[in-house]
């Protein structure tokens, strides 16, 4: 092996106590005496990408997760004349379009609940994925600049995209209250679900906008069928209608589109409706075999990023 | 002592028409899409044409802690692909290495700015982005702010920024990461040359403070005067492992050869470029320096040598050179029409030398060749030949002025200079 150690001894005192003034350092002024690990910090080897995701990496860059986060929410609306509002109006105006043709023309049926409520309810939600994995799934594409440069566990970038859609469902939600207000729907107890099942649409979300995101590196083709697949998906959703509209032998069947458990959860826990917990916990599985499985594909194909975006 | 890096047998292999592969369009990922399963069954890999390029092969290297290793080698050698490799931004292909400490890369300072939001909240992005924590950025920002002199501009979107203001405020975040090992990829491409010197300047203090240092560039002098060790790439393999002054001297060498090495010679006149006046002998670049065989600095005095025969009695012949830099632009054109011994006087049938002596402190930076052109009479060019030889000048001292880089300029003479005071106030 012809490798070459020069020894070096460039350490004057004088840096030690400049850097020794600063407490938080993680690094500290210690190892810049060459005091080394004793196990390497990194090692980098072919084929380490095979084991589960570095959790440990993941988080020592969450501050990375904020700041994308914030950075995608304060740059969506700037140089728009509406800004914030355009969270607000989305489903807002879904909403008054699917109350006169669904509700009113069509009379579909809404489980005793005024149709508008109903439908911003379960426009809720479906806003919210539809636009977190749109994001989510072109996110990594067009942060390509940063992939080939610069090295942080690229599962933040896709996430970061589900995160900054969150805050867009908190303001949406806001419209939400005064419309209850209106037709005199009061919380119940059921509304302490209403976290549990907003984490699982985000989970959900994740999944999908992961796994979709790396695929996108690879095949274009993502960017065309996303906007499809939204549609398409949003009319097997209870969205429109809900889930008794089907006849009761097929709603099995619905139900194994997790965002059905899903709408229907934000439902029953606004109006406190009894739960479809079979229903719900066929989501929560689905959920988390689909975001085990997309985190495993994600860090397969994560290595080859770089080299193919 | 113990290395902060070790990189073992470290290889990495692009396969060159895969990238294509990936942009494709939906119609060929439709027929690959048919065609990879069929070519699975026929054996694996069957779907992956294109040619296959080693990056890097068979690397192995340490590197103490506190050293600051220069990366050098031509453009491909594998230079950017090693600092990749050690940044993790692509994984090798096989082999392996060793980081016992944090690492941070400026291989593109600016990297993952927002051109809508402000300079104060790039800050923090961007630090976040080369792995910063927040406290730590918050606890730094009035010194990066004071680094980057853009006090007033903080709260202006960076897309109003210029591109100077631009290149600032993205180095003075980057060179506030207090990585263990610095990777650092050709900062001195860009920027003027006061940025320039605030660059090397900080990346002194880095190495200073006992940080490892990895510094990829192209830029001999500034490799030589803040490198102690080089690594010499060559198709990405090691050529050479060492002492910064000899390999940067080899390396130069071997790239740019100097001396006597670079000359045309016809032995054999009747082959020789010419008509039926003169044919050419040699055409030849000569050093001046005390080993001819050194490249040509800015400092050495060299001398273009043209041999010719005379093949008609009687003739009045000069030699002109017109020498041209290698952007195509002739920097002079020279003559031995006041040559002091024939200049005058026809020459007698026979073989002849004319050499031009070229001084130290005249020419510019860069690769150079010339034309030679034989002129009868002081009046008519006879014969015109674009001589092949070319020859390059390097720039190894380090100038006073702190700039590293290429003066412009088709010339770049030393030139006397007096300031005189002539009033007093």
């Amino acid at each position: 092996m012809d490798t070459t150690t020069t020894e070096t001894q460039n350490t004057p005192d004088s840096a030690i106590t400049a850097v020794s003034n600063v407490k938080s350092i993680p690094t500290g002024p210690d190892r810049l005496a060459h005091n080394l690990p004793d196990e390497p910090l990194v090692i980098i080897k072919a084929g380490s990408s095979w084991g589960v995701i570095d959790l440990k990496d993941l988080w020592a860059f969450r501050d990375l997760l904020y700041f994308l986060t914030w950075r995608d929410v304060k740059v969506r609306y700037k140089q728009t004349a509406l800004g914030v509002a355009w969270a607000v109006i989305q489903p807002l105006f879904t909403m008054l379009v699917f109350t006169l043709f669904f509700g009113r023309l069509a009379g579909v049926p809404s489980d005793n609940i005024p149709y508008p409520v109903f439908a911003y309810a379960g426009l809720l939600p479906w806003t919210f994925f539809a636009n977190a994995i749109s994001n989510s799934g072109n996110s990594l594409v067009g942060s390509a600049n940063l992939i080939t440069k610069v090295y942080f566990p690229r599962m933040i970038i896709p996430a970061a995209a589900i995160a900054a859609g969150l805050i867009d469902l908190a303001i949406s939600f806001l419209v939400l209250i005064p419309l209850m207000i209106y037709y005199r729907i009061a919380l119940t107890w059921s509304a302490l679900m209403f976290p549990v099942v907003v984490f699982l649409t985000a989970l959900l979300a994740l999944g999908v906008g992961m796994w979709l995101s790396a695929l996108n590196v690879k095949y274009r083709d993502v960017r065309f069928a996303l906007p499809f697949i939204v549609q398409l998906w949003m009319f097997i959703s209870p969205v429109i209608y809900p889930a008794s509209f089907l006849p009761a032998r097929f709603r099995w069947l619905l139900s194994l589109n997790p965002m059905t458990g899903i709408i229907e959860g934000y439902r029953s826990s606004l109006f406190g409706h009894a739960f479809n917990w079979g229903a719900l916990a066929t989501s929560a599985a689905i959920t988390f075999a689909l975001l085990i499985y997309a985190s495993y594909a994600f860090h397969r194909m994560e290595k080859n990023f770089a080299d193919i975006i | 002592m113990k290395p902060i890096v070790r990189v073992e047998k470290l290889g990495k292999k692009y396969v060159l028409g895969k990238r294509e592969a990936a942009y494709g369009s939906l119609r060929e990922s439709i027929v690959e899409a048919v065609r990879a399963p069929l070519n699975r069954l026929r054996g694996r890999n069957g779907g992956v044409a294109g040619e296959i390029l080693w990056a890097l092969r068979d690397l192995d290297f340490e590197i103490a802690p506190g050293e600051v290793v220069g990366v050098i080698g031509r453009n491909g050698a594998g230079k950017s692909t090693l600092l990749k490799v050690l940044s993790r931004i692509t994984e090798p292909t096989y082999g392996r290495a060793e980081l016992y400490g944090r690492v941070a890369s400026l291989l593109e300072v600016g990297t993952g700015f927002h051109p809508e939001l402000t300079g104060r909240e790039n800050i923090f992005l961007n630090g976040a982005i080369l792995g910063m924590r927040k406290t730590e950025i918050a606890r730094k920002f009035d010194e990066i702010v004071a680094f980057s002199d853009l006090e007033k501009f903080l709260d202006t979107p960076v897309k109003r920024y210029s591109s100077g203001m631009y290149m600032r405020l993205a180095f003075a975040v980057a060179s506030h990461l207090e990585p263990e090992i610095l990777l650092v990829d050709e900062v001195l491409a860009v920027g003027d040359a006061a940025f320039q010197k605030k660059c090397l300047g900080k990346m002194g203090d880095v190495a200073k403070e006992g940080r490892t240092v990895i510094f990829v560039s192209h830029n001999m002098v500034a490799v030589q005067s803040l490198c102690r060790r080089v690594l010499w790439l060559e198709h990405g393999s090691i050529f050479e492992n060492g002492d910064a002054g000899t390999v940067v001297s080899n390396y130069l060498n071997k790239s740019f050869g100097g001396g006597v090495a670079s000359e045309e010679l016809w032995p054999d006149a009747a082959d020789a470029p010419g008509d039926e006046t003169v044919r050419l002998h040699a055409v030849r670049v000569r050093s001046k320096a005390a080993d001819p065989a050194a490249p040509l600095t800015m400092k050495t005095p060299f001398s273009i040598e043209v041999e010719y025969w005379n093949l008609q009695p009687e003739t009045q012949l000069h030699v002109t050179l017109h020498l041209y830099t290698e952007h195509e632009i002739i920097a002079f054109t020279t003559g031995s029409g006041l040559e002091p011994n024939w200049s005058d006087r026809p020459l007698p049938a026979g073989l002849y030398r004319s050499t031009c002596e070229i001084p130290g402190e005249l020419m510019n930076v860069g690769r150079h060749r010339f034309s030679v052109l034989i002129v009868k009479n002081k009046s008519s060019v006879i014969y015109r030949h674009e001589s092949a030889v070319t020859f390059e000048i390097v720039d190894l001292e380090e100038r006073n002025l702190s700039w590293y880089g290429r003066e412009p300029g088709v010339v770049q003479p030393v030139l006397d200079w007096t300031t005189e005071q002539l009033k007093v106030v």
